[in-house]
């Protein structure tokens, strides 16, 4: 793989969902547009209905009828891939881009042996012979953390714990050495003390094998701890994208500001958690202009009739008019 | 807000019900539709019978045995009566018999089914809700009602009955007896979804919510989660209702249902199947395509219920 | 009301034991012994008139079968819970219980199984105030069901609507309101957040604090949340493994953990504050419920773990179950 390249691993441009009902087109993406560079680990976040899972299996083309990729392109290492004709898709979904989900128990299946699951899938994309994979497999396992590799490795699903599913999962991820990986929600099933080893693994990964990461979650302390920059998303749209520490001390969008007030932290007193007023619009009723308008405490006129782009902010792009130094009545930043 | 999709009036109950999903569904499945219109038109005729038929094919008084065997649709040789649908030996008129047979027919079906529904839903209900040895012996029952053919079943119950009614009752008894004997042989089926769909139920915060404020078994069950199972006994239902009209036209095929003074569709058959080879092919055909008919649609708009009704394949 | 109350609500070595063994005929085939699980093993605590305790811990804990022992919808195997002087299972106290009922609500985690699909939501509120026969007219109970959705936030024609019809937030509200109904003064909430996305768990955590505030409620606070509970509760209680292993006022368990499970819980979390910070790494699972170790259930987890750790399950002593602390092998803050 070459390290050495500086362009993103993946750029997706102006990328747009739609889903086809007999109530009308809804806009579940609406031209969204982010890069992810090597070896970084780019958190999606946001609240039920904003997306964040849509944008996933769109960059893996795995956008079931009646929902279509409308508009926009997806590239993997400079070449387009959301256009690739299903087979060759399939490849680049085993080979180049691996897929870490939240249930591991999905993601296994409970008839098959850990070492058969392993080693067929690392037979498909290399050109390992049996023992080469069962040897390449052990080693895996041993570097995602499971005990005893050698003797577990003929295990069933189930007789793991689910800490240790999930590790078998990023292990069968791994196994075709991809140079993305799409964790969905990979740390909601677990519980607490897990969630941390786990977080650890991905982070520690990353860093030794220079794999870049999208980490879609609705948990902002799981991306506070693993990403490198975060994209906060409302409404199928890309609200706030930058640095985490800057994201997440500093929001700049007044959703992003919200969103951050209203978490409760293990530190600092909060005598009152933030409000935002309202919930997430449905697809059918997305509001003209900005999506966020109604629940906006510094909405004015231009918030009504136009959607705001991605403007530079120092170290992020935001995506609200008050940041638009053109605007007269807007704030600058 | 200046949101596009909120209709500036809103739409009253009709046109709410017009636009619903399941009123959508049904519109989009033309062999639905065709079929749910066929079996309203069967359901009204069979009703409206008094009101439609030309004769009344059970008033001795104004039969003619010169009327006998006559062709659909050609005038009697001797009378010169035309008859739509031919007459049979007796010289009464097929379409008319037809017309009062299914309605004997639909009213067997119909009165087992809710005798069955009833019992069933019952037993469902008490035995996942209640749980343990209660629930082990009604399911267990019922897996031995289900290991046995529907139609055993219902014969043994009519043999018996008729062993307990005295001669001069049973054919004013035989339609009671025939609703009891179908109902019994199908209740199993309703049983075992209604107790899977309470266990399901049962577990649900909503009932332990009810449960919370002191009410007692029986008002849980009947307010709380009846309710909630009956999607699936619908369907069942309205498959059951083609399959009873079905099993009734056997037992009376067999001899062992409705006598020929109140025929139902399967009386017919069986006075029809006589005349097969003999050339008189109405008096079989016409009957049999009613039944065939009926039970079809009805099956076809189950099958549509069951579909429309499945949150998993919406 | 004198300087220092009797607690409302006593819980007294509360034990529960579930039988998770196979049916009659696998046992005799595969000749396996009865299987038990000791879902809460020999909890005790108190709760003071208008305060929030929380119990808060991992999958498998039990906090959610304590909750449900307290409020009376499961029977215990053994030990005691006396709400106001009357014992919630003691069957010679069966009508002045029936008059606690009243006083006593639950809400629960998941709002969309809460409420009865079937049923419009002016009946579910209505339900417990025609099931006390608190108010006899039918325009006086609509009138209350009017007031009680102004009361959380809704508007009183939403009583017309049916649950789907509401997003999860507001769901969570109408429970809200249907446990208000009879005027109850202890409200146990199993989790009632953690089915929502984090802008809506902040209105409904406000609105809970408000409504304690007007209303003098009195909570049970079921979580796995710690920071949530750090927001909400004036004393916690930590379990582990169907044990109560520490119990402490709000702020100190925070500050100053004894137990070496919650200063590893605190330390696991994923926590917003903690951007770019690296934490100290959590040792293994959670053990099998059914096989737990002996002695201390967390000896095997423990950093201060010795002898009779694994011998002896160490009594609650000043808030703290731990046979470290009471030996002064570690300092207490």
């Amino acid at each position: 793989m070459p390290h050495e390249d500086t362009a993103p691993i993946l750029s997706v441009r102006d990328l747009t969902v739609e889903f086809v009902t007999r109530r009308g087109t809804l806009r579940a993406l609406d031209r969204i547009s982010f890069d992810v560079a090597r070896g970084e680990v780019l958190g999606v976040v946001g609240e039920s209905g904003a997306g964040k899972s849509v944008t996933g299996s769109a960059i893996i083309g795995l956008i079931d009828p009646p929902g279509r990729i409308a508009g926009g392109e997806v590239r993997l290492a400079g070449e387009r891939i959301d256009n690739l004709p299903p087979e060759a898709m399939r490849k680049v979904r085993g080979k180049r881009i691996g897929m870490i989900f939240q249930d591991p128990l999905t993601s296994l299946n409970p008839l098959y042996r850990i070492s058969e699951q392993l080693i067929e899938t690392i037979r498909v994309h290399t050109d390992l012979d049996a023992a080469q994979a069962r040897a390449r497999a052990i080693a895996l396992l041993d570097e995602v953390g499971i005990p005893a590799p050698e003797k577990r490795i003929d295990s069933y699903p189930h007789e793991f714990s689910g800490g240790m599913r999930q590790r078998v999962v990023i292990a069968l991820a791994l196994c075709a050495e991809p140079e993305f990986i799409i964790a969905d929600e990979p740390t909601t099933a677990l519980d607490v003390s897990v969630q941390a080893q786990i977080i650890a693994l991905i982070k520690s990964l990353c860093r030794e094998r220079g794999t870049s990461v999208m980490l879609v979650t609705h948990d902002m302390g799981v991306i506070a701890e693993t990403a490198d920059r975060v994209a906060v998303m409302y409404a199928g749209r890309i609200a706030e994208i930058g640095p985490v520490r800057d994201v997440v001390k500093e929001p700049l969008h007044p959703y992003a500001k919200g969103l951050m007030g209203a978490i409760p932290s293990l530190e600092g007193e909060t005598p009152r958690l933030v409000q935002i007023p309202g919930s997430m619009p449905r697809l059918s009723a997305i509001p003209q202009g900005c999506a966020f308008n109604p629940r906006c405490s510094q909405v004015y006129a231009r918030c009504h009739v136009e959607r705001p782009e991605l403007i530079a902010v120092g170290s992020r792009k935001v995506a609200c008019h008050l940041y638009d130094t053109r605007s007269k009545s807007g704030v600058a930043a | 807000m200046t949101v596009a999709s909120t209709p500036p009036n809103p739409p009253g109950r009709l046109a709410r019900i017009w636009d619903s999903d399941i009123a959508w569904s049904f519109r989009s499945s033309p062999v639905t539709v065709v079929a749910t219109v066929l079996a309203l038109l069967l359901v009204a005729a069979a009703v409206a019978a008094p009101l439609i038929a030309p004769y009344d094919p059970f008033d001795p008084a104004s039969l003619d045995l010169s009327d006998g065997f006559s062709r659909p649709m050609v005038p009697n040789e001797i009378t010169g009566k035309v008859f739509w649908l031919g007459s049979d030996s007796q010289g009464r008129d097929i379409f008319s018999a037809i017309l009062y047979g299914s309605r004997v027919s639909l009213l067997v079906g119909a009165a087992s089914v809710l005798f069955s529904l009833v019992i069933g839903v019952g037993l469902g209900l008490v035995a996942g809700y209640v749980g343990g040895r209660t629930e082990a012996l009604i399911m267990r029952v019922a897996d031995v009602q289900l290991s046995f053919p529907a139609i055993l079943v219902a014969l043994l119950v009519f043999g018996v009955a008729r062993g307990l009614i005295p001669p001069a009752q049973q054919e004013q008894m035989t339609l009671l007896v025939l609703v009891v004997a179908i109902g019994l042989s199908n209740w199993a089926q309703y049983a075992r979804t209604v107790r899977g769909s309470t266990l399901v139920e049962k577990n649900k915060v909503y009932v332990d919510a009810a449960r919370l404020i002191g009410l007692r078994a029986w008002p849980v069950m009947l307010k709380h989660v009846l309710p909630n199972v009956a999607g699936p006994v619908l369907v069942i239902a309205t498959i059951n209702l083609a399959l009873a009209v079905i099993e009734e036209a056997t037992l009376s095929f067999l001899g062992v249902g409705m006598p020929p003074t109140q025929p139902s569709l399967g009386t017919l058959i069986r006075f029809g199947q006589q005349y097969l080879f003999s050339g008189e092919w109405w008096i079989l055909l016409f009957p049999s395509l009613v039944l065939v008919l009926l039970a079809l649609s009805i099956n076809l708009f189950g099958d549509w219920l069951r579909d429309a009704l499945n949150p998993k394949l919406r | 009301m004198t300087a220092d109350p009797a607690p409302l609500v006593e819980v007294h070595d509360l034990k529960r034991v579930f039988d998770v063994s196979k049916p009659w005929l696998n046992r005799v085939i595969e000749r396996a012994p009865r299987q038990f699980l000791k879902a809460v093993d020999g909890v005790s605590f108190e709760i003071r008139k208008g305060e929030t305790f929380a119990l808060v811990g991992e999958s498998g804990s039990g906090k959610s079968t304590v909750a449900r022992m307290v409020v009376g919808l499961l029977p215990p195997s053994a030990g005691t819970v006396t709400i106001d002087g009357v014992s919630m299972h003691d069957a010679a106290a069966a009508d002045d219980r029936q008059r606690l009922r009243r006083r006593i609500q639950m809400i629960f985690q998941d709002p969309y199984a809460s409420l009865n699909p079937r049923w419009r939501v002016g009946r579910i509120i209505a339900e417990p105030i025609r099931a006390f026969s608190l108010i006899e007219s039918e325009a006086a109970i609509a009138e209350r069901v009017g007031e009680l959705l102004t009361l959380v936030g809704l508007h009183p024609d939403d009583r017309t609507k049916f649950p789907h019809e509401f997003s999860g937030g507001q769901r969570q509200r109408i429970a809200i309101a249907r446990a208000l109904a009879s005027d109850a003064e202890f409200i146990v909430c199993d989790e009632p957040t953690s089915a929502l996305d984090v802008s809506v768990q902040a209105q409904i955590l406000n609105l809970m604090r408000d409504l304690q505030e007007r209303l003098g409620l009195t909570y049970l606070f079921i979580s796995h949340n710690l920071a949530v509970v750090r927001h909400m509760a004036s004393r916690i209680g930590v379990m582990y493994l169907g044990r109560l292993v520490e119990v402490s006022d709000g702020k100190s368990l925070f500050s100053a953990p004894r137990h070496p499970y919650t200063r590893m819980l605190l330390d696991a979390v994923p926590d917003v504050a903690m951007v770019g910070k690296v934490r100290q790494s959590v040792k293994g699972e959670i053990p099998n419920p059914l096989a737990p170790p002996s002695g201390c259930t967390f000896h095997p987890r423990c950093p201060l773990v010795f002898d009779r750790c694994r011998s002896e399950n160490p009594p609650v002593i000043d808030g703290v179950a731990c046979h470290a602390v009471q030996a002064g092998r570690v300092a207490a803050a």
